[in-house]
């Protein structure tokens, strides 16, 4: 499995990174390196075995649904790059 | 004082032959004298170190005697201190003043130690040299020519240039034990679960994992015993009793079993690295321990396995970089999403951006089964060997780097190249094991080599046990550079 240049600029955008033209080449050219040394694991017979997504087996704790955190907004929203009456601003989404 | 244990740093200090201010500003010194060199810490800040300082003495004066009382300590800068930048070796977070601590800067506030400053890194945990780094690699102290490893590149040369007599560190695929042997310090990365991830920056969150670094094995115990425990704001934390990891530092080996994987042993490992780690089992052996042969016939897998399994959680948790709530955002941009692409763009260095590209891709539609799904099956072939190997052997051991440090861009030109400095140590994130590594000897150029330990799931104490017996027999690990 190789990457052409218009699929590294698809994956690029679904992560949102922008790529400049001099990185685009250079990033195509190692992430098809890193494929092909990934592409080993295709031969391995895996037939029967359970994904492992985890290194513990351990189920999630429940906890009650309460409020445990103090109100902290002022000290998260100052270290924010734009804030206004407590809400965080970005370029308009909706006209 | 700068060569002393912790153990021997607790004593002065209790018998009040050093006050912790004066202990803090000592290593404060040799920081100015030596960091300029060397970069390992990317912030320090003496007023704040000099308050803590202060304020040990204080709990001091009232009666207070805890082991870590007034012990100066550097944290590796992916651990949020409230208060203190934490940039996480990122121009990302190069402006984040965090307002929270981790869960492991917590304890060790609790516990009275001092903080010394903010260790150098590679950028979000993601190099095995440290020259991904923004704010420039770390220098080895054994030669500045030289990587000191990675990603805790700034906590494994601090230590050897006894910049600080203690540190943290994290370990998803070898950032531990990787630069504690490129930098001849002792490492120890715990079983999965153990140290809270609260607080520390999340790179692949299935198999990040903080740990003690320090000169020896007694000096990580001490250290374990403050960063382990149960955190609920941690839902992969484990729930266990305590331990107290240095009852059993002294045990005879007598008897222990310690299995060598012939895949650590084949062709790829440097003769330096062989012979040293050779002579170290033959001291093991000396010390009433047996060594067996094992298997681990699907280890080699554990590289390739991690580069689909790491990138993909580092792409999800690395989303969270937006430029909207904290952290780059970029001067100029148009709509959302192109603030969300300039500020991204602009704020993770080449390979971080190499990594999301590789998660992004592989957890694709129509990619997912065949790229990530199979590496996750793989991986537990990976965990099985383990299980399978720990029936014949209570340890094992092999190299924890197949050479010693390399000189600065030898690997930086092909990402592949540098993954495989990680051949032996990633097997065991994948499986969720401790590991350690310790200092075995010298190879080529005079540069140090480390022995590495795997324990079974919670053989911390196991493993301790055994670099302990072996530090009170050798030498190495009281050997530093001359700078």
């Amino acid at each position: 499995m190789s990457l052409n240049p218009e699929a590294v600029a698809r994956i690029a955008r679904l992560a949102r990174l922008e790529l400049s033209p001099q990185e685009a080449e250079s990033t195509h050219e190692q992430l098809n390196g890193i494929l092909a040394f990934i592409e080993q694991l295709q031969a391995v017979d895996t037939a029967g075995v359970a994904p492992m997504a985890h290194a513990s087996d351990v189920v999630q704790r429940l906890r009650p649904d309460r409020v445990t955190e103090a109100d902290r907004r002022a000290a998260f929203q100052a270290i924010a790059p734009e804030t206004e009456a407590g809400l965080y601003l970005v370029p308009k989404v909706i006209e | 004082m700068i060569d002393l244990s912790l153990m021997g740093l607790a004593a002065a200090l209790a018998a009040k032959k050093v006050s912790a201010v004066e202990l803090a500003q000592t290593f404060l010194a040799r920081i100015g004298q030596f960091n300029p060199s060397l970069n390992a810490f990317i912030t320090v800040d003496a007023d704040k170190t000099l308050a803590m300082a202060r304020a040990a003495d204080e709990r001091r004066a009232k009666g207070e005697d805890v082991p870590l009382l007034g012990i100066p300590l550097a944290h590796k800068d992916i651990f949020c201190a409230e208060g203190w930048l934490t940039t996480c070796g990122s121009k990302m977070l190069a402006n984040f003043v965090s307002p929270y601590d981790a869960q492991v800067v917590e304890r060790f506030k609790a516990a009275g130690a001092v903080t010394l400053g903010k260790l150098n890194m590679d950028e979000f945990a993601m190099g095995s040299s440290n020259e991904t780094s923004f704010f420039g690699p770390v220098k080895n102290p054994w030669d500045t020519g030289c990587v000191p490893g990675g990603s805790s590149g700034g906590s494994a040369a601090a230590l050897a240039a006894r910049l600080t007599p203690a540190a943290t560190g994290t370990d998803t695929g070898g950032s531990i034990r990787q630069p504690a042997s490129l930098c001849g310090i002792t490492g120890l990365k715990p079983t999965y679960g153990v140290v809270s991830r609260y607080g520390m920056i999340a790179f692949a969150s299935s198999l990040d994992q903080g740990g003690p670094m320090a000169k020896s094995a007694e000096d990580c115990a001490l250290l374990l015993n403050a960063m382990a425990g149960f955190d609920a704001r941690d839902s992969t934390s484990l729930e266990r009793p305590a331990e107290d990891y240095t009852a059993e530092l002294g045990k005879p080996l007598d008897g222990l079993r310690i299995g060598l994987p012939r895949e650590f042993f084949g062709p790829g490992m440097d003769d330096d690295v062989r012979a040293a780690v050779e002579a170290a089992l033959a001291e093991y052996r000396k010390l009433g321990a047996a060594t067996v042969e094992v298997g681990l016939p699907n280890s080699g897998l554990s590289v390739p396995a991690y580069y689909v399994i790491a990138p993909a959680e580092a792409s999800s948790n690395l989303s969270r970089f937006d430029g909207v709530r904290y952290g780059h955002r970029a001067a100029e941009y148009g709509d959302l999403i192109d603030m969300y692409c300039k500020s991204r763009s602009e704020g993770f260095g080449a390979e971080v951006k190499r990594r999301i590209l590789i998660g992004t891709y592989v957890l694709s539609h129509g990619y997912y089964d065949a790229y990530y799904l199979q590496a996750q099956k793989i991986r537990r072939l990976i965990a099985d060997d383990f299980v399978a190997a720990f029936n014949e052997c209570d340890l094992i051991m092999g190299p924890t780097s197949p050479s010693v440090a390399f000189a600065f861009g030898a690997k930086s030109a092909d990402p592949v190249q540098m993954y495989l400095a990680d051949i032996y140590t990633i097997a065991v994130n994948l499986a969720g094991l401790p590991g350690m590594s310790i200092p075995c000897g010298f190879g080529a150029g005079g540069m140090p080599v480390g022995l590495q330990l795997i324990g079974p799931w919670f053989g911390e104490a196991r493993m301790l046990n055994a670099a302990h017996r072996y530090q009170q027999a050798t030498d190495w690990h009281r050997r530093a550079p001359s700078l």
